[in-house]
Formats: C-alpha cells, structure tokens, sequence
C-alpha cells in the first residue's frame, strides 16, 4: 500500500506540472459547462510553432497574430517583431485551424440511450422543414469533451425518412443557439434509397426490388417543390415544398447520405437535372467512382476511416486508404466521424488517412478548409489566412497521433476558450480523493 | 402433355391389404399378389447385378431373386425385357404424412415466456419433445405419397420436423393400404436439431443455450432413473428412446462439430443430418467417425451480369456454388458412411437433377445408390426390410427404362410393399417418323422428331424462310389428339383417333368447327441429330473447378496452413513489457513455437531474417473483451445462463479474426454478453485462422464467466414488453448473486454428500467453480455503487471478482478494487451512450493504473479491436500514463487478467512467440502491422495480404465468368445476394441465431 501511495503522488507532480488542460487550477467542481469565452480584447500572438494552414502549406517557426476576432497574420516569423501583444510562446508546438466536424449528431443527444435526450429524428418520411438550428443544445456536457480535442465548429445533422431535414453549423463556445450558430440551414439532408435491401427472413443482401419507386417518390417531391419553388403562389403555403426552395435555388447544400457507387451516381445525376450539385454524405465506395465524381465537381464528406470493410471479400484496409484513393483522384472532400460524443477522436480519423496513404497536409485540409468550403463557412473559417476569423488551436505536438495530440489552446473568433469540461472535472475530483487517501 | 396424363397414379387391381382384424364387405377377397418379373436387369443391391433375371414377389414380400426365367406356379409374369429393377429408395429424413406442428399454447404478445405452455407432466422447456411418437399422427396421405413415389422412393422415415428434441419417427412405406400396413415400424429413431421450432418459450434463446439445454438433459434424465419424487414424461420419454439410433440436424460443418463436443461428452453416437459444405474440412468431420445424411441442396449460379449487383456475392459463396455438387463425391472419397435425402431441397422434384449433378462431379453411380437405398435402411436398422431385394424384403422396388440414374431414365413403375404405382407405361411407342396427314380430303406432311415418349409434331414449312406450324399432341393410350392453327387460318383444327398398321385415324372438326375424317400414315423415317449426343457426352464430364479450396472457405482463407517457422528477427526497438522494458536495436529469435533468444547479433542459424531496422517489436495484442468469431452472444432469457459455453459456438470462419490479425491481436476472450447477471462461460482463442473452432481454443487458459450489472440486465433499454424478468433493479441484481451463490454452496453440500437423488447441475457447476477459483469472473460493470456490491457478494460469499470488464466508473473506486484484488478491463474513451455511462472519463484506465489496478483496454468491438494500440496509445494522452506501461494495458496486463501470462503478453524467453512487427512507435496513429505471428507461425503479413487481394480478385473474375458461362448455357440462375454480417456486442440479443438486435 505504502508503495503505491508514493507512486500516485509522483503521478500527480508530474501530471501538475505539465501545462495541461485536463488538470486546470481549479478545484472546486462546476456541475455546468465552462462559461463562454469573453470577446478578444487584447491583441495576441502565438509565436514559434509550426503552422498548419489548413490550404495544404506548412510554415515552420511561424506566427499568428490575433486582433479583434481575426487572423491579422498567419506566416513565418522572420521579420515580425510584435509589440503591444498578449505573447503566446509556442514554440515546439502545433497550430491548426480549429477543426470543423462535419455531418455529427452534436448538441442533439446527450445520452443515447435516453429516449428523451435525443433530438435527431424527427418521424415521417418528408421533413425538409425541420430544421436542427433551434435543437441544438448549447449546454451539452458532450461538447466542451470534443472541443477540448481541437474540434471547435460542428454541423449538427438531422436523420431519419427519405429527407431528414436542415442541418445548421455551430461554434462550440456559445451561450445559446443564436450566438454560436455560424451558417444557419446550410443545407437539407437526403438519405437515398439503398440499391440494396435486407430480408430477414433470409438474412441476405439482395437488389432493392423498390429501388426505382423510391427514387421516382424522390423525384415527384423534388418537381413539386421546384414547381412550388417556382411559382408565386399565395393563400396556400405549404412549408414542405417551401421549406425545399434555398435548396433547389443552390442557396443551400443538397447533402446527400449515400453508401453505394450506383447509388452515388444515381444521386449525382438525378440532382444534375435539378441544377444541383450534391455533397456525398458518408461515401464508403466513393472510390469507385471517383474520376466521376471528380469529371462532375462533386464533393465527399467521407464518412470515418475508422470503420469494417463491408464485404468480407474487400481489402480489409478499404476504409482506411478511400480517402488517400479520392485524394489521388482528385476529388475534393472532408473527413468526418458520425456519431456526437465519438466527435473528440475525428484527428485520430485523419490520422488513421495519413497512415494509409494520405498526404498529412491534406488530412488537415480535409478536417478544416476542405469542409468550410462544402458546408460554405469558407470565407470566415477552415485556413489561417488573413482576415479570417481567429478560430485555431495550439497543440504540443502532432495532432492527429495520440501519442502528442493535447490540445492546449483554442480560440474561436479570437476568444480564447476554456477546454475544461466533465470529465476533466471528474478527473480531479478522484485525484483529489485519492490524494486525501495517500496523506492521510 | 404425354408425361402428365400417363403420371396420374395407377393404383393396382389388387385390393389394398387389409388388416386381418379387420371386417370385411362382400366375399373374401384377399389375393396374394404373386408376381414374377422376368428378362430384367436387375440390381439387388448396391454392386449386385443380374443382366437378366427374375424378381419373384407375393404377398407384398420378395419371394425370390434369380438368374434366368423361373415363372413360380401361380404367379402372374410381367415381362420386364430391357428394363431395370433396383430397390425402391429410403428416405431416412422425412416428415411423410405427418401434421405440421402446432405451438404448445399461445405465449402471451411479445412478453417473456418462462416456462412451457404445454400442459401435463411434461418436461419444463417447450423445444424438448421426446415423447411425440410419430407413430401417433401418423396417417397415408395419398398425393404425397405419390409425389416421393416419382421420385424412386418406397420408404420414409418421418419425424416432425419441430423442436430440440423432436420425438421418435415411424417408418412407413409409400404404398396406400390402410395405415395398419404400411408402418414398417415405430420407435425408429430418435431425432434432434438446434432449433427450437413452434416453441415460444425465451430459453434457449442462443445456440449454446440449445446446446446446454441438451446437455442438462441428458444428466436430468440419467437422474431420473433414479428418483422417485417426479414424474416426468417427457423423460420417461427421453431415456426411452435413448436406445435408438439418434439423428441430428446440424447445419454447416462448424455445427455438425458442436454436436460432436456433446457426442464425446456424453458418449453418444449421433447420425448428422448435415448441411452439404462437409468438403470444406472432411477431415475434421472424418475424425468425429460418425454417418452422415447429406443433402442435395446445391445452390443455382447466381446472376452476376450486373458488375455492382455482383459485388454482394461473396467469394465464399461463389466458391460454394462450383464445389457443392462435389460435396458428395467428396464424402464417398473420405471413406464416411453417408445417405442422401430429399431434405434441404426447395422443392421435392429438384431431386434427381440434384443428384446427377452430384453424379457429374464425381460420385459413383453406385455410391449414389448405396446412399439411397442399403445406407438408410441400415441407419434405421432397418435393413432386414428395405434397402435391398433379397428373400423375405419387402416388395419394394423401381422399374425403370434405363439405368436409373441415366439423363433419360424413366422411372416406369414404382411398387410398394407389393402394391404397384405405375408411372409410365411400360412401353411407349415411338412415334418419329415423317407422316401424311390427310384431313377432309387434304393432305399434307407431319413430321414427328424426338424420343419416344417426348416427341414433337410439326407441320414443316414450304421453304426456308416458313418455318412451319407447330402441332401440339396428346397420346392417351390408343388415342391421339391433335390441334394446330396453319397461317391464314381462321381457327385451331382439332382432331381425335384410334391406332391404326400405320398411324392413327378418326374424326375431328376444322377451324370452322365442320367435323371431318382424318388420318396419319407413316411414310418415312426422320434423320437423329446425333450432333445432340456428341454434346451430351461433353456434359457428362466433370466441369474443371476454377476455385480454390482454402481454411476458411472466404476470400482470405489460407490455401496451406501456416508453419511454424525459425524466425529471426533483426535489429527491432523490442517492447519486451518485462524488466528490461524497450530495447533498442535488439534480435528476437523464434523457434518451435516459443520465444527462444532475446539479444543483440544473435547468429541467424538457418532462421528467416525479418528486419526489423526502425520496426518495433512487441507482444501480440491481447482483447480481453472481444465478440467475434461467434455465432451467438447471449442466452438472455433468464438471470443466469451460468451453463452456456461460448467454446460451444466459436465461429473459425469470421473474417474479423484476419481483419484482427492485421490489426496485431493474436488472443482475444470470446465472451457472452451483458444480457443477464450471471452470463456464460467464455471461450479463450487464440486467432488461428484457418483452424478449427476446437483448434482455436487457448488450452491452458482457466475458465472465466461473463457476469454483468446495471441497465443491460435489468433490461433498461429493452422496451416495454420486458418487465417481468427478474431483476428490473439494481436491488433485484444483487439478490440475484446472492441466491444463486448461497444455492452453490448449498449444492455443493449435496454433491459432497452424493447419493442416487442428488442432480448434477451444469448451473451450479459453473458457480461452484468460481467459489473454488476453479474458475474467474469478468464482470461488465459501470456505475460504482454495483461494482462495490459485487465485490461485497464476493466477500460475503468468499470469492473474488477477478476483473471488472467495461468498469467506466472503476476511477471512483480503484483503491476498493485493489484492496478487493480486482482487475479492470475498460474502453480508452467510451461515454454518453447510455445513462449509467454518463460519468465514464477517458483518465479511468489512468487513475486506476496510478492506484494499482492491473487495467487493460479492451475492443467489445470488431473494428475498434483492429487499432486497440491506439486506444492504449491514448492514455498516454489522457492521464499521461508511460508509453511502456501503456502497451502493457493491450499486452500483459490483459494476460495477467486471463491468467495466461505464463505463455503471452510479453517478450521473454520461452514464452509463446506471439508477436508482432510494427512499421512505426506501436502506440502511434501510424503504426501498421507488418508481421503478426501466432505460436511462431505467420498467420499475417503485409506481403501475403497483398497476394491474396491478388487472389480474391482473379479468382471472382473467374468464378464470375463461369457463372455467366452457366447462364448463358440455360442453367437456372438466381439474384445476388450476400451474407449478413452481424457485428456482435454485449447488447446483441438473438432469437435462433439473431432475429434482431437491442
């Protein structure tokens, strides 16, 4: 006993000792989130590290300067000699855009197997209209775990029925839904009909007999819309065909979740009459066609690498190397995870790209300024470029290996955030009882 | 059509026998059905042949089987010249004239059903029906006994085909007398399969649930005997019918081995009805020296025209389509005693193809024969009666226009116990030839093409360009009907005649319905195609196979096992997880299996040299909570299913165990699930793919059981029709521990004490071995109010916990476990899925480590088994455990857990040379498995892998043009389809194999 109470106590030396965010000063306990970040009021700058653009460049030994919420310079140190700057000495670290987490169930459960903390899924079959902007809960415990991973903006998805709804996309510092939303209804989400269908009876994987009647219901709602859409119509508004119209006037993403080569071609081409250029949701065999994909300008939010082939006989590392195989191809497109809480581990999901094949610079593109671009945030976030919101992390070492990937600072907008949260809070609790155990 | 009319049944003139007690109408009348069929090639037997000899039958039985022509006085000849007589055939796998069963009673809507519904003293679960005796439902059901009559069958031995235990069958023969006669004898054989059939009790709910239920039954009723406080009829029943022959249906060849486990148990000799894929491990199945009944259930080409649809058909099962006609022949090859059945077809008439398809792929006719006839009868000890003709058989027997099992044979005449069924007239006239057909006056050419018996009329054109009228036929017995329309014509001629020297005559009426004479007059020959034959013969040869036959039968099977090899490997960074902590730039030698040097420039010796320059080295991966390669998970239908064995349902055949290997895991715990409190007992493997399930087995591994707490057992998220199963709470959970522990003892008290009452009960075994640390917890915990209160039953009841396993909540309580002596087995970073995970922290597995807890980090999950490095890599980050104790978590802590540490999960001279070669820092995001070794033999590299992608792709190609070959050659073909692959977790519930999940 004695033994291990000596060595729990060197652990908490070396652990307080380290600059990390697990272990903040604080020893009371809050039962709530962190307190949002105040606005920026000094002019910070982050000097030495090595910068990760998220456009694909790299600056070592580089500088970011932050004034009012914006990058005001993002480039090599040499020649800079900021003064009347907050100082932030990073040398030997990391800094990257703050990752954007595309196609996520953030902010809509908070306990998955609790019924009522779930809502993601809204029932029926056609419900362009609903929209997760006003579900998205601001204090989820969830979201100070994943932000404290360097993931600061997140799209919060709808699912279920043929058209799921609206998704919107969110910083992950606000007070409310209103203030951290940063692209309201960017897009509606579709989940084409599966080419193939499931028999339980048979336990098999068979053609879908009602693939065509599916996609044809898809098509007549699509008309009616663009009729509706087109149309100056008054006294009998129907907000199911209204709620379709930013979409058919491209002023909103056509997000399209769809697994399969056929089906992804069927996707494209079928909007293509519609005038509409998809997002690819999910994508698994994306790879087979991905010179279509790429003849056609079609983008891909790649669903994880972190997943089973799905086929016994495909390469047990498909998952793995798709997105090296679409980056080969040229196809632009963004790395995502699924799921809410899992969000925290979308580097390691890069990380997973780079070890099979992907070019580390443009695994960082794909989590920051390859996704601001589908989801349309582009001109405000995704790249450390000038004039760009000053939304970034610093990190002690490679962010998308575990073994160096803490994440010591964030700023959204130039505010510097807390990346406290539940589970960092519990973890000084117990240190704390296990401490009182050993002095005692 | 000819065939159709002729196939109506034609029941003798001999009256039916009828049952000597019983009255009768008018005079006696019972003839006595003497018979001689003479000039015939007769087969007696399998490899009996007489090219021209007489069958003497009377009174149902055989008389006399005879070189030559020896009419008896009194018997009535039947010239049989040119035809062939064997022994009608014996299907020992039937359900002839059998009710369909019937649910015991109605299970209340969707709510659990604890016990069964039948009523009586019966036996307590619903799927065990020793005591239906077929004999009893048995009744002659004359259309189906006519469609096993075309088919060449005289016998069958029927059973309901319902339940784990299915009764005993009768044997019955095809003819349609009163049922007094045609039973052949009851009490044949006992029968059982996995499967609870109409049953709607929960329990067994699994395979191994169906597999313990078994094996409890043959202790309880061995115990029966000897007891006299319970009536029980069900058995009374069991014990009754131990004596007989017991068939088993079993499935594929991994279930047939299942049944064998309880075969050796129990000492017991089961015939397995199997599932026809045997050819995939004949030796296994040789081994377990048991008869076999095989199916002819060969499955159609399927339809791969469409390059995406073809992409759900896997290699498996492309490979199954090309090898299973030779499923047979390879059994015969193997030296196994095997019957065929009829069961296992979609429908009965795809009979005969099946089995010349069988033929064609290399099964002797003989053989084939054997399997029909000698075979079964002798599997139903039946072989005095059927089977073969011999004196005193029953007169059960074919005639056929040829070799029986020839692409043209008819089968002409079946009869049964004396009575005869004719199919076919024994003789058809031929009818080709070139004709003229002269209707009111007119005359005109009809040509009559094809053999006799399937011929087709037709009215040939004048030149090239008409092709003529086609005329359709009728021929009932003299007579002849015609009908055809010309071109040009207002309607269909009709027209009906009698034989006559040369053709037909009679009336008819034309297309304006005027009736008039006509007439068909021979007047030539026409030419035989014999480019026809030519081509038939071409068929007959065996197809040449284009696939390969590998362990497993899937893509990334091995087609040669690996050996075990002398490895070297060179100037590897070596993780021993030992005293010696990282080594840098160190040899590791493999030998026999074994870890046999640890060093710098160790001299090569003849070794395979991996180099391992800037590769790191480390122990195989060990998952201490995995769930694949399993069939099933849960037996969640009561609080304890302590005696189910997940050894009984170890799935060698799940590509996860290779996708596992790639991931560098070379052992994993195959546990129940977290359905109840007291779960079953776990199966330890180590990842040798391409072995048997038995082989997979880590031998020196202790028996562990999976226990589990909180919201899975009290059935939290299961829905509302589940609340009546005992626990609903935490509070009921502990009473659960506690009543069956306290029962343990109790029974231990008894088994000590002995005597004729006392019951061994595989249940309390199972709990009797933990309390004699016999056997070892791990216990799917979360929350730590529950992980206390077990630790508090162990004490009270004298045992410990030995791992907590999920154990989110074990930093709340790490320095409990320790004093308790606990290990914890928990997720990296798992959380917010459910509520009692709500205050799961990624620093667990840390703080944990910091006060003691040997922890690891396990999957409970297919694919996140696959990068389990990382998930430990992770608390290196969260918590800032070292990377060298880190590693341990995957490696050696797991196997201190399991207590296998005497043989892995470190680097270290005489342990087993499990290991595996990294391209980078093991716990990186970047590190891949380059070499995994499992007992010194290769079992993954990334050189292999990349040859057998080779593989799989040439060889779909190439089984996907042959089944595009078949298409177009007219075979039938059906859609792709493919394997549902269910990922299995703690949480999977299943009804019969996985209905659906929770």
């Amino acid at each position: 006993m004695k033994l291990k109470h000596i060595y729990t106590l060197t652990l908490l030396l070396t652990s307080l000792a380290t600059p990390s965010s697990f272990m903040s000063g604080r020893t009371s306990l809050l039962a709530q989130n962190p307190t949002p970040a105040p606005e920026q009021s000094e002019k910070i700058a982050v000097s030495g590290a090595t910068l990760h653009l998220g456009n694909g460049q790299v600056v070592e030994n580089g500088l970011v300067l932050l004034e009012d919420g914006k990058i005001e310079y993002a480039g090599s140190q040499k020649d800079h000699s900021p003064n009347d700057y907050q100082m932030i000495d990073a040398a030997g670290k990391h800094v990257y855009p703050g990752l954007i987490a595309l196609n996520t169930g953030l902010g809509l459960t908070e306990i998955g197997a609790v019924r009522s903390t779930r809502d993601g899924r809204e029932t029926g079959y056609l419900n362009p209209h609903v929209r997760t902007l006003i579900a998205f809960n601001t204090d989820s415990q969830v979201i100070p775990t994943v932000r404290s991973r360097g993931v600061l903006l997140a799209q919060s998805v709808p699912q279920g029925g043929r058209i799921s709804g609206k998704s919107s996309i969110f910083q992950l510092d606000g007070w409310n839904y209103e203030d951290a939303v940063r692209r309201t209804d960017d897009g509606i989400h579709l989940n084409w009909p599966r080419t193939v269908s499931y028999s339980w009876r048979e336990r098999k994987y068979s053609e879908n007999k009602d693939y065509n009647k599916q996609l044809n219901e898809l098509e007549a709602f699509m008309l009616e819309a663009k009729a509706y859409c087109n149309g100056e119509r008054e006294g009998d508004v129907q907000l199911k065909l209204a709620a379709m119209c930013d979409l058919l006037n491209n002023d909103a993403n056509a997000y399209v979740h769809v697994y399969d080569a056929k089906g992804i071609q069927s996707a494209v081409m079928l909007m293509k009459e519609f005038g509409i250029k998809p997002v690819i949701v999910g994508g698994d065999e994306s790879y087979l066609v991905a010179d279509f994909l790429k003849q056609e300008g079609v983008s891909v939010i790649l669903g994880s690498t972190q997943d089973l082939p799905n086929r016994a006989d495909a390469d047990i590392d498909q998952p793995f190397k798709t997105p090296a195989m679409l980056a080969e191809a040229g196809v632009s497109f963004a790395i995502s995870h699924g799921g809410y809480w899992e969000q925290r581990n979308l580097p390691f999901v890069a990380g997973t790209a780079v070890a099979y094949g992907l070019d580390y610079e443009k695994a960082i593109q794909a989590l920051t300024l390859d996704a601001a671009k589908i989801a349309g945030i582009d001109q405000d976030y995704g790249s450390l470029e000038n004039g760009k919101s000053a939304t970034l992390i610093v990190v002690g070492g490679d962010l998308l290996d575990m073994r160096k990937s803490e994440v010591e600072m964030a700023f959204i907008d130039g505010r510097m955030i807390d990346l406290d949260n539940k589970q960092s809070e519990l973890y000084r609790k117990f240190k704390e009882k296990y401490s009182r155990e050993s002095g005692r | 059509m000819l065939g159709c009319l002729l196939c109506l049944v034609f029941v003798s003139l001999l009256p039916a026998q009828t049952p000597a007690t019983y009255p009768y109408n008018g005079v006696y009348d019972q003839r006595d059905g003497h018979y001689a069929f003479t000039n015939a090639n007769i087969t007696s037997a399998p490899g009996q042949n007489i090219a021209s000899g007489t069958l003497v039958i009377k009174n149902g039985k055989v008389v006399s089987v005879t070189n030559g022509r020896n009419v008896p006085a009194g018997a009535v000849e039947i010239d049989l010249s040119g035809k062939f007589v064997y022994p009608a055939f014996v299907e020992a796998y039937g359900s002839y004239g059998l009710p369909e069963a019937k649910s015991a009673g109605k299970s209340p809507d969707r709510q659990p059903q604890m016990l069964s519904n039948k009523k009586g003293a019966y036996g307590w679960n619903e799927a065990l029906k020793p005591e239906f005796d077929a004999v009893d439902h048995f009744t002659v059901n004359s259309k189906a006994a006519g469609e096993w009559r075309k088919l060449g069958f005289g016998t069958v031995n029927s059973h309901q085909m319902d339940g784990i235990h299915r009764g005993s069958s009768v044997a019955v023969s095809l003819a349609e007398s009163k049922e007094n006669s045609v039973i052949l004898a009851n009490k044949v054989a006992a029968f059982l399969s996995y499967s609870k059939g109409k049953s709607t009790q929960d329990y067994p709910s699994s395979r191994m649930g169906s597999i313990a239920l078994l094996r409890q039954t043959y202790i309880d009723a061995d115990w029966y005997r000897n007891q006299a406080d319970e009536k029980n009829l069900s058995l009374e029943a069991w014990n009754e019918l131990a004596k007989l022959p017991q068939f088993f249906e079993v499935g594929d060849w991994q279930n047939l081995l299942r049944a064998q486990r309880i075969a050796d148990e129990f000492d017991l000799e089961y015939i397995y009805q199997s599932g026809g894929d045997e050819y995939r491990r004949l030796d296994a199945i040789k081994a377990t020296g048991a008869a076999l009944i095989l199916p002819l259930n060969f499955p159609d080409a399927y339809d791969v025209s469409d390059p995406y649809g073809a992409r759900l058909v896997s290699l498996e099962d492309l490979r199954h389509w090309e090898r299973a006609p030779g499923n047979p022949a390879a059994v015969a090859d193997a030296g196994i005693t095997f019957a065929l059945t009829t069961h296992g077809l979609k429908k009965k008439s795809e009979f005969m193809g099946m089995l010349r398809k069988a033929i064609k792929a290399g099964l002797s006719e003989e053989a084939a024969l054997r399997a029909l006839t000698k075979t079964p009868a002798k599997m139903l000890g039946l072989q005095e009666q059927v089977g073969e003709l011999k004196k005193g058989s029953q007169a059960s027997f074919l005639v056929t226009s040829a070799p029986v099992f020839d692409k043209d044979a008819s089968i002409l005449q079946n009869w049964c116990q004396g009575e005869r069924f004719e199919l076919k007239p024994l003789e058809t006239a031929a009818l080709a030839g070139t004709y003229q057909l002269t209707v009111d006056g007119k005359s005109m050419t009809l040509e009559v093409k094809g053999k006799a018996g399937k011929e087709k009329f037709k009215l040939p054109g004048k030149d090239e360009d008409d092709k003529g009228t086609d005329v359709k036929h009728k021929v009932s017995g003299e007579f002849l009907s015609l009908s055809y329309q010309t071109e040009g014509s207002p309607g269909f001629v009709r027209l009906n005649g009698g034989k006559t020297n040369n053709g037909y005559a009679g009336r008819g009426q034309d297309a304006n319905g005027n009736w008039v004479d006509w007439s068909m007059r021979k007047t030539g020959e026409v030419s035989d195609e014999k480019k026809e034959d030519k081509k038939e013969k071409e068929e007959d040869k065996p197809a040449r196979l284009v696939s390969q036959l590998t362990m497993p039968l899937g893509g990334y099977g091995f087609a040669t096992l690996p050996a075990s090899e002398k490895i070297l490997i060179r100037n590897a960074t070596v993780w021993t997880s030992e005293e010696d902590g990282i080594l840098e730039e160190t040899d590791v030698m493999v030998e026999n299996g074994k870890i046999s040097a640890i060093g710098k420039n160790l001299p090569k010796a003849g070794a395979r040299v991996i180099d391992g320059a800037g590769k790191h080295l480390t122990a195989g991966i060990i998952d201490e909570h995995s769930h694949i390669a399993l069939s099933s998970v849960n037996e969640g239908s009561q609080a304890s299913s302590a005696e189910v064995r997940m050894t009984d349902v170890i799935d060698a055949t799940d590509v996860d165990i290779y996708r596992q290997l790639a991931g560098g895991v070379t052992t994993s715990q195959l546990l129940h699930g977290s359905a109840n409190p007291i779960g079953g007992q776990s199966a330890i493997v180590k990842l040798r793919w391409g072995a048997s399930p038995e082989e997979m087995i880590f031998d020196t591994a202790p028996g562990f059981i999976k226990f589990a707490l909180g919201e899975n057992v009290k059935q939290s998220n299961w829905g509302d029709d589940y609340r009546i199963r005992f626990p609903q709470t935490r509070m009921g959970v502990e009473q659960v521990f506690d009543s069956y522990f306290t029962r343990a003892r109790e029974y231990e008290k008894a088994k000590n004490a002995g005597g004729k009452g006392f019951r061994r009960d595989l249940e309390l075994e199972a709990l009797l071995e933990i309390l004699n640390e016999e056997r070892f917890i791990t216990c799917h915990s979360y929350q730590q109010g529950e992980i206390n209160m077990l630790m508090g039953v162990g004490e009270r009841h004298d045992f410990v916990v030995n791992t907590f396993t999920h154990i989110l909540e074990g930093y709340k309580v790490a320095d409990k476990m320790v004093e308790h002596g606990a290990g914890g087995s928990t997720f990296s970073d798992w959380w917010a899925y459910k509520y009692e995970v709500n205050e799961a922290i990624p620093f667990n597995a840390a703080l944990m480590h910091e006060q003691g807890v040997t922890v690891a980090i396990n999957s409970d999950d297919a694919e996140m088994a696959r990068r389990l490095n990382q998930e430990a890599g992770k608390m290196v980050l969260f918590g800032g455990v070292s990377e060298e104790e880190a590693l341990k978590f995957v490696t050696l802590n797991p196997a201190k857990l399991m207590h296998i540490d005497d043989r892995v999960g470190s680097i270290k001279v005489g342990k087993d040379a499990d290991l595996v070669v990294w391209s980078d820092h093991p716990l990186s995001i970047y590190a891949r498995a380059e070499n995994t070794l499992v007992d010194g033999k290769e079992y993954y590299s990334m050189e292999k892998d990349k040859m057998l992608r080779q593989r799989i792709q040439e060889e779909r190609n190439a089984l996907i043009q042959k089944s595009l070959d078949a298409k177009a050659d007219g075979s039938k073909t059906q859609k792709p389809k493919g394997k549902q692959k269910r990922y299995l977790h703690c949480d999977s519930l299943e009804h019969e194999e996985g209905e659906h999940d929770h």
